[in-house]
């Protein structure tokens, strides 16, 4: 299968507003909003970024939509480098990757009518030669995400319609275009429960029947099991664990993960529980430790992580951990001997 | 008797567009000791009634019937000074976002302190000491009280507003969704800690939530609402084992699990009912795979099933053969649209 998108080394800093006290000290912190995250996505794949807010997901998915600029890194596209596009390429991009708000309350124009907003990429990506034509094709798209019948949507303002039928909406505007990537963050995170099932199943549905790449980005794992076949578990801007859904949620090897896990609330009562052991410090992008991100938290931490930090390395079940409890992950020529190495 | 009796309560919000009718004839009771968790999605009126208990609500609410009794008085008839006396010594609420109201400018403990000198009348000396204690009950170093707000992270400063909801021992401790803006593994530890409290405090605890499985994880008993009423209440075991209201059953099949590889998710075709003109009949019936001719017209009340248990439901004496076939019905539901309220008809194939 061929690579749809590759990410490498990406990073993302932000300069901390320092003030006087920083100018009187002259310190210059930076967040290190994303530290170095790789990976690879296959045509017609999901990936799933999963991890606590701050962890650096979002920022993730808005590098890759090209709606930020790396520091460092690239992101390459069906092969081409998407820092280099410009003009009509990056319309072309952004035409072909297409992008869904956690909110949809604030997603679409609230001046606008549904059908001018869903106009309005048809207009600017030159889709259909005429107003019917693309009215025709709104009309289509409108029932394809079950919101029928389509007329009644099309005067009507958001403020008139509810959360579930608002993302819908916002669904069905992404695919008028034809994507070939859709990346979804937190879709139905601010929608009811009984709500939630019907627009992930139609995302499900909708991006098997268009072949489409997926990439999910969210805090509940539950919901990237269901609709990911690949989950990356981000901590503090970087990867710590990635690999089949199933392996990393069944088997979770990193100890970050292996908590996530079971701090998940389960809704049978009768299952037993499993206590989690991690201190609940705030984990902070700024001053990151040179060992493991993870280390200060780790109920298993030990003294190399202190100072050494571990790579994300193939274990087995074709996983890949960043975790020094696992050998494959230290750097073998610089084991016991920090210094050497880059701090991050 | 039990410590909190709630009896047909009902409260209306008055907005441009008339009344709206929030909690709509509520019936519930909390057992001393117990820690009862009230779900339901947002606008079902759950956290309306917990205002409404305390006599908190906002200005363009009002109760519109009904009885609130708290350890054999009642707290509706209460006013001013004397229903200030329950507040916080005797029923504490821990509000939504309860984090963000630590005042920034002053440290913690001070904050604490002096709660409890001016709410319970203790002295200085006494406050701080207890302040300690709270602290460590809570999981906090007694050094965090001179720390300020900003100092804490969000995990910590719930563990702040817990310690001071239980400042002056309560006996009901109202939590409305505590931990919602909090990080998956903080959220499972601040928890947590509010179940152990409860159990060796001995207190009775409301916990309201949207997130069914934080009940099924922490609760005694659970308390469904849907649309300003409850539709199911019992023990969490039998409720999540075998729910007797099709709204709950519809639940189970309609949000993925972690620990099971998840058939197709059925969603809930449809939205609750707009409650400034609720439906003459049962408000779930549009959404319900199982809604009869009777259904539309006749509101069920809340009786007793088997095993103690409550349901609203004309139907609930079918409940084992209905959950059988709830995920096949729900999904016939998704491909065919929610039925219309005003068609007043029965829907197709609400028969079984």
């Amino acid at each position: 299968m061929n690579h749809l998108l590759e990410v490498t080394d990406l990073r993302k800093e932000y300069p901390l507003q320092s003030g006087l006290l920083g100018a009187v000290m002259g310190s210059r912190r930076v967040v290190h909003a994303v530290n170095g995250v790789s990976f690879v996505l296959d045509e017609g794949g999901s990936l799933g970024l999963a991890g606590e807010s701050g962890c650096g997901k979002t920022t993730t998915a808005k590098l890759i939509l090209k709606l930020l600029h790396p520091t460092a890194g690239s992101i390459r596209f069906a092969g081409r480098d998407v820092a280099g596009l410009d003009g009509s390429d990056l319309l072309s991009y952004r035409r072909q990757a297409q992008f869904i708000f956690q909110n949809p309350y604030e997603a679409l124009n609230p001046r606008f009518t549904i059908l001018r907003s869903l106009l309005e990429p048809l207009i600017i990506h030159e889709i259909g030669r005429s107003i019917a034509e693309r009215v025709e094709r709104v009309a289509g798209a409108l029932d394809r995400v079950h919101l029928n019948p389509p007329e009644t949507f099309f005067l009507k303002y958001p403020h008139q319609l509810s959360g579930g039928q608002l993302q819908r909406v916002v669904i069905a505007r992404a695919l008028l275009v034809d994507p070939v990537l859709l990346v979804a963050d937190e879709p139905v995170s601010m929608l009811d429960v009984s709500i939630r099932a019907g627009v992930l199943n139609l995302m499900r549905d909708l991006s098997r029947e268009r072949k489409l790449t997926t990439l999910y980005i969210s805090h509940d794992l539950a919901l990237i099991r269901y609709m990911c076949s690949v989950t990356a578990v981000m901590y503090l801007g970087t990867i710590c664990e990635i690999g089949p859904t199933e392996e990393v949620i069944e088997h979770p090897r990193h100890p970050y993960t292996q908590a996530l896990v079971s701090a998940v609330p389960d809704p049978d009562p009768t299952r037993p529980r499993r206590p989690v052991e991690i201190a609940d410090t705030v984990p902070t992008p700024f001053q990151l430790p040179a060992g493991c991100p993870f280390a200060d938290r780790c109920p298993q931490v030990m003294e190399v992580c202190r100072h050494l930090r571990p790579l994300l390395l193939p274990v087995d079940g074709g996983v890949r951990v960043a975790c020094h409890l696992y050998p494959g992950s230290t750097p073998r020529a610089a084991e016991g001997d920090g210094a050497k190495l880059e701090p991050n | 008797m039990s410590l909190l009796e709630i009896d047909t309560l009902a409260v209306q919000y008055h907005t441009l567009h008339g009344a709206v009718q929030a909690v709509r004839g509520v019936t519930l009771s909390i057992e001393r000791g117990r820690a009862v968790g009230l779900v339901g999605e947002s606008g079902c009126g759950k956290t309306t009634l917990a205002r409404a208990l305390i006599g908190v609500l906002p200005r363009n609410a009002a109760i519109a019937g009904g009885r609130v009794r708290f350890d054999g008085a009642d707290l509706l008839q209460l006013s001013g000074d004397a229903l200030n006396d329950y507040r916080w010594r005797r029923i504490a609420m821990i509000p939504q976002a309860a984090m963000d109201s630590l005042d920034p400018v002053y440290r913690v403990g001070d904050q604490l302190v002096e709660t409890m000198r001016l709410r319970g009348g203790l002295t200085s000396p006494q406050a701080r000491e207890r302040a300690e204690r709270l602290f460590a009950l809570v999981g906090l170093a007694p050094g965090r009280l001179r720390l300020y707000p900003h100092e804490l992270s969000g995990g910590m400063k719930q563990r702040v507003v817990i310690a001071m909801a239980l400042a002056l021992e309560p006996q009901l401790v109202i939590a409305d969704e505590p931990v919602t803006a909090l990080d998956v593994i903080v959220q499972h530890q601040v928890l947590r800690t509010l179940r152990e409290l409860q159990e060796t405090l001995q207190l009775s605890l409301l916990l309201i939530t949207h997130d069914i499985s934080v009940v099924a994880d922490l609760c005694d008993d659970v308390v469904v609402m849907y649309a300003g009423r409850i539709v199911e209440a019992g023990s969490v075991r039998e409720v999540f084992a075998a729910p007797h209201h099709p709204y709950t059953m519809g639940l189970r099949n309609a949000f993925p699990s972690l620990r099971a590889r998840s058939a197709r998710l059925v969603p809930i075709e449809g939205y609750p009912p707009d409650l400034a003109s609720p439906p003459a009949g049962c408000a779930f019936a549009p959404r319900c795979p199982f809604a009869i001719e009777r259904c539309w017209h006749d509101d069920p009340a809340l009786l007793p099933t088997t095993g103690g248990r409550l349901a609203a439901c004309h139907r609930a004496a079918e409940a084992d053969a209905l959950r059988t076939q709830a995920p096949q019905a729900f999904a016939r539901l998704e491909a065919t649209g929610p039925q219309s309220v005003r068609s007043g008809a029965p829907p197709a194939g609400g028969t079984l």
